[in-house]
């Protein structure tokens, strides 16, 4: 009787709505919950190492020379135009590549890199990663992993 | 008070003396099995037997049916639990203690080489005999009639196994579990190449939560091994617990296993078949007794071939502590003699050339070898979509029960295992012979390469000649028997190939022989 009171008037009856919101708001409290979660397990605390990190005066790094720092898992190059980091970390699946005469070589799955960190061969789905390069006040050079800079990018520092 | 005028300490005296008989009779209240009724009680009222039905039919009890493969996982689960529990005895999951921990177990702890071997072997073994269960039911045709859904819980456990056995082998902290899990956060990551190709990482950076969830950052350390050894220990076999007890409460409720329409007790049936002893009892051998037949609908087997059953006590029980006592004497055997691995220390410095998972992630890691994305994600992910998909995409009932279906299905696995032998092994010398798209279009973007790879073209091949078959011969189970075996197949070769014939750089090489030294 009453829901075709109800349909008379083209709503929704007053237990369907009740009954409905119900529902969207066990809906939204359990999405809620989901993305509470979510947020609780990444973690605020890092126990990592900081991905800016000095490497010392200019020059230590002579125009032509390439540092290979295992630490810090990046390459340091130094030519005529200054100075620029690639990373080591292969962009496959993570392991250390190895700089070869023609770029580098990943010892996992064969991924290939030219000179410049650009993909030649194997499955890494894009090049080696340049790092953005400052220097401190006290005249340090400073290599920020979190921050990419386009590939070609030599900055020159005295 | 008293009936027989009994002081009120003799009745005490009396009851000490009885009590080793009442204290029994207590806990199994139905007396000695030695009728069929209590041979019947003896499975009902007990709380661990009930789970089985009181009387088996003879398909079950045949060796050559089952072949006990799923009971055979289930007591290397239960092996696995018992030694797991001694392990963390001294087990310590921190990043300086980790290793130091293991080496202890492995040389300094009494029996705890044993105890490591066993757990590390055991849980192994489970992949092996959790994917032969698999095939069994499947090949058997154990997916239809009601049972659909306990083969998609199946398909649960199994990704459950290889889960936990992933986060096992984390934890020492030697290299392998090192560089596992830098592989592992990569391909957590790898999603990165598609929204990357889609330009829309920005906005969904799915692969760098779920690597945040499960590694408490980036870079592995620290609070990720504390996160998967609290996966390891608790959160996944919690998750595997409730599944298992789903999946045997179902095959109860489905009416125990498959069997033919049509069966006949053969004169080998008594080689595992005590002659029924009527002693006593109200059971007629045409009747089965249980809530089975209280039950409506069409799943459980109620009054059909009742004849061909046998009581549970002690045919059942007797053909499950066999089952038991092979697989523990196996498992000790081997733990005894063969050690689990532990390599050194780990070195985040110094990947290992060539990083190898262990070998059951190994046909993975050579499709990862092609696209991190598809290899580690979207291909299993499309496997196990298939695999849950099977028993509703088919569902022709005829000859359930049997193995192979019939003549034609034989015919159909066979031929499907002769192409993809074939076309596997042929893929596999293109790829390492003439390399792939990029070894000749060095600038190709990389989503092609993403979407266009030797495992993904297998996978398209695989559906193609599925539907192919079902298509020919008019008969989905056919044509899912193809796919089936082709998915198997696949999975042993791929495996065999990148655990013998991959080398330092994921080169090819024939033998170890010819690795470079370095």
């Amino acid at each position: 009787m009453m829901s075709e009171t109800q349909d008379k008037e083209g709503g929704v009856s007053r237990r369907d709505f009740l009954t409905l919101s119900a529902f969207a708001a066990a809906i939204a409290a359990g999405l809620g919950v989901l993305a509470g979660v979510i947020r609780y397990f990444r973690a605020d605390v890092r126990y990592e190492e900081s991905r800016s990190f000095k490497i010392g005066k200019p020059e230590n790094f002579p125009v032509g020379s390439v540092k290979k720092l295992d630490d810090k898992k990046v390459f340091i190059f130094s030519d005529e135009n200054g100075f620029y980091a690639i990373s080591s970390v292969c962009t496959h699946l993570g392991c250390v590549v190895y700089s070869t005469e023609t770029g580098f070589q990943c010892p996992c799955h064969g991924s290939k890199f030219n000179i410049t960190g650009k993909v030649v061969g194997g499955p890494a789905p894009r090049g080696l990663p340049w790092f953005e390069i400052t220097q401190d006040v006290d005249g340090s050079l400073v290599v920020d992993a979190s921050r990419e800079v386009p590939p070609g990018t030599k900055i020159r520092y005295a | 008070m008293n009936d027989n005028g009994q002081s009120g300490l003799a009745r005490l005296t009396d009851n000490l003396k009885a009590i080793g008989n009442t204290f029994v009779g207590s806990v199994f209240r139905n007396g000695p099995p030695t009728s069929d009724k209590t041979r019947a009680a003896a499975i009902y009222n007990n709380f661990f037997m009930h789970i089985q039905g009181v009387k088996t039919h003879i398909n079950t009890l045949r060796p050559t049916y089952t072949l006990g493969l799923g009971l055979m996982s289930f007591f290397l689960f239960l092996a696995v639990v018992a030694t797991g529990v001694f392990l963390m005895v001294y087990y310590n999951p921190s990043v300086e203690n980790a290793f130091k921990s293991v080496k202890n177990i492995n040389f300094v702890v009494f029996g705890g080489k044993v105890m490591r071997n066993m757990h590390k072997w055991a849980g192994e073994g489970m992949i092996i005999f959790v994917l032969l269960h698999m095939a069994r039911v499947f090949f058997t045709g154990s997916y239809k009639n009601g049972r659909e859904f306990n083969w998609v819980i199946g398909i649960v456990l199994l990704i459950l196994v290889y889960v936990l056995n992933l986060t096992g082998y984390l934890l020492p902290w030697d290299q392998l579990s090192y560089w596992a899990l830098v592989i592992v956060a990569n391909i957590m990551q790898s999603p990165k190449e598609l929204t990357d190709s889609l330009n829309i990482t920005r906005f969904f950076d799915v692969g760098t939560l779920s690597t945040e969830f499960f590694l408490a950052g980036l870079v592995p350390g620290k609070e990720a091994l504390n996160r998967v050894y609290m996966f390891h220990v608790m959160v996944l076999p919690m998750v595997i617990y409730v599944f298992i007890g789903i999946h045997f409460w179902r095959i109860r409720k489905d009416g125990g296993m498959t069997k033919p329409e049509v069966f006949t007790a053969q004169e080998s049936d008594s080689g595992y078949v005590f002659p029924p002893q009527k002693t006593g009892g109200i059971f007629p051998t045409y009747k089965t007794y249980g809530l089975m037949e209280l039950a409506q609908g069409k799943t459980p087997a109620v009054d059909r071939d009742v004849e061909n059953t046998v009581m549970s006590w002690p045919n059942l029980l007797v053909a499950e502590l066999a089952v038991l006592m092979f697989t523990l004497a196996v498992a000790l055997v081997y733990s005894y003699y063969v050690d689990a691995p532990l390599k050194e220390l780990a070195n985040p410095l110094i990947p290992e050339n060539p990083a190898k998972a262990p070998w059951y992630f190994l046909g993975l890691q050579e499709l990862l070898s092609y696209s991190a994305f598809m290899g580690g994600v979207g291909l299993p992910s499309l496997a196990l979509l298939g695999l849950v998909l099977i028993p509703y995409l088919d569902r022709e009932l005829y000859n359930v029960g049997i193995w192979f279906t019939d003549k034609q299905g034989r015919n159909v696995s066979l031929e499907a295992f002769v192409i993809s032998v074939i076309v596997i092994i042929g893929m596999l010398i293109f790829a390492v012979k003439f390399g792939w798209l990029r070894n000749w279009f060095p600038d190709i973007p990389q989503i092609i390469i993403t979407f266009v790879n030797p495992g993904s073209i297998w996978v398209g091949f695989v559906i193609l000649w599925s539907l192919h078959v079902i298509k020919r011969t008019g008969s989905t189970r056919l044509g899912a028997m193809a796919m089936f075996v082709m998915f198997l197949v696949s999975y042993v070769i791929l495996t065999y190939f990148a655990t013998e014939l991959r080398g330092p750089n994921w080169e090819f090489y024939w033998s170890k022989d010819q690795w470079p030294i370095h």
